[in-house]
């Protein structure tokens, strides 16, 4: 008997979801159960070497005890990153993200279960420091109230407009390592000018970890952004 | 860079719409909307679909993706445009506040299953 060819008939079937949707409602009931303990949530990104975790380390320094402060870090592999920031004193939670397939970015589920460990109760915020990474983070909501990038002045002055959905996203740019410009042939007005032009108006504060200039204006902005959620009836 | 993991979610809702009286039915193309401001390459998206679709029921079916401009409108004149380069200033009236109408869109519109003669699997 001849094999008979299927007839061309196909049947569409209407399916129209967003391909992230479980990850967008997981992130969704995190920022539930952050709002209920009155945790506001800061994601933090930026390239690999940025200095992110220095950063992190002297904001600790600066704002704590009198914000009460936890870190949730991830990383493809390694707990370096969590060694520095525990001699803050702050709780560190290390997520190494091999163990969930080597993924280029934190997703909502590994906030809520990294989240697990930390007393939200005894808290005002939490700081996840994202895989270095300037392209995966910027797809993933994990449940966060205010998007960081942190680049440096040791980068390309065009890491805005290379990763425009990035800069997009974030609602303050840090442009670490300033102490370094008198080294550099980095042109910072051309890496500002380039950061308005992906997100016109984007606060954007000029800083030195390691020197600690320029640290109090962004101390400021987060102290202000975190007091604001506490005020607010969530 | 996530390419993988998208393709699985993929396959998960995929599989999911299937209604179930074509449960045994072949699916030959998966229609997807991916906007330009997404973090996805289609032909690495295609790539990782097809290594792991294999010994599902969308095994060889073609992922047809529709990439879709980033398109603007800008809160202070209205203007309406789209955004071909990394500058999101309105080009009328130079405001930055700006409104994404699309280019974030990283959805599955609808999947088509074959329908014809119920045939044997396994190559006949």
């Amino acid at each position: 008997m001849k094999p008979v060819e299927d007839k061309k008939v196909t049947r569409e079937v209407k399916v129209v979801t967003r391909v992230l949707a479980v990850n967008e409602r997981m992130a969704e009931q995190n920022r539930r159960r952050f709002a209920e303990k009155g945790v506001f949530v800061i994601n933090v990104m930026s390239s690999p070497g940025s200095g992110k975790t220095t950063t992190l380390q002297k904001t600790l320094e600066r704002i704590m005890p009198e914000i009460r402060s936890a870190v949730i870090v991830g990383d493809v592999s390694t707990t370096h990153d969590a060694d520095r920031l525990a001699v803050t004193g702050a709780p560190v939670v290390q997520v190494n993200t091999d163990a969930f397939g080597g993924d280029c970015h934190l997703a909502a589920h590994v906030i809520e279960k990294a989240a697990d460990a930390i007393d939200l109760g005894a808290i005002d915020l939490l700081i996840i420091e994202n895989v270095g990474n300037l392209v995966c983070p910027a797809e993933f909501d994990i449940g966060e109230d205010a998007r960081v990038v942190v680049l440096s002045v040791t980068e390309g002055e065009d890491k805005p407009v290379k990763y425009p959905a990035m800069f997009r996203l974030c609602d303050a740019a840090l442009l670490n390592k300033i102490d370094l410009l008198p080294y550099l042939d980095y042109d910072k007005a051309q890496a500002v000018g380039y950061i308005h032009q992906v997100h016109p108006g984007m606060p954007v504060f000029e800083i030195s970890a390691r020197s600690g200039e320029g640290m109090e204006a962004w101390v400021g902005w987060l102290r202000e952004r975190v007091s604001s959620k506490l005020k607010a009836p969530s | 860079m996530h390419e993988m993991g998208i393709a699985l979610q993929i396959i998960d809702i995929a599989v999911a719409s299937i209604p179930p009286d074509l449960r045994s039915a072949r699916i030959e193309r998966v229609n997807l909307k991916i906007g330009k401001l997404a973090a996805v390459v289609p032909d690495s998206l295609r790539f990782c679909f097809d290594i792991v679709s294999k010994d599902t029921p969308l095994a060889g079916a073609e992922l047809a993706i529709e990439e879709t401009p980033v398109l603007a409108r800008c809160k202070d004149c209205d203007a309406r445009w789209t955004i071909a380069e990394p500058a999101f200033t309105c080009p009328g009236c130079q405001s930055g506040a700006l409104e994404i109408l699309s280019g974030r869109e990283l959805d599955i519109v609808s999947i088509e299953i074959a329908q014809g003669e119920s045939h044997e699997t396994g190559g006949g």
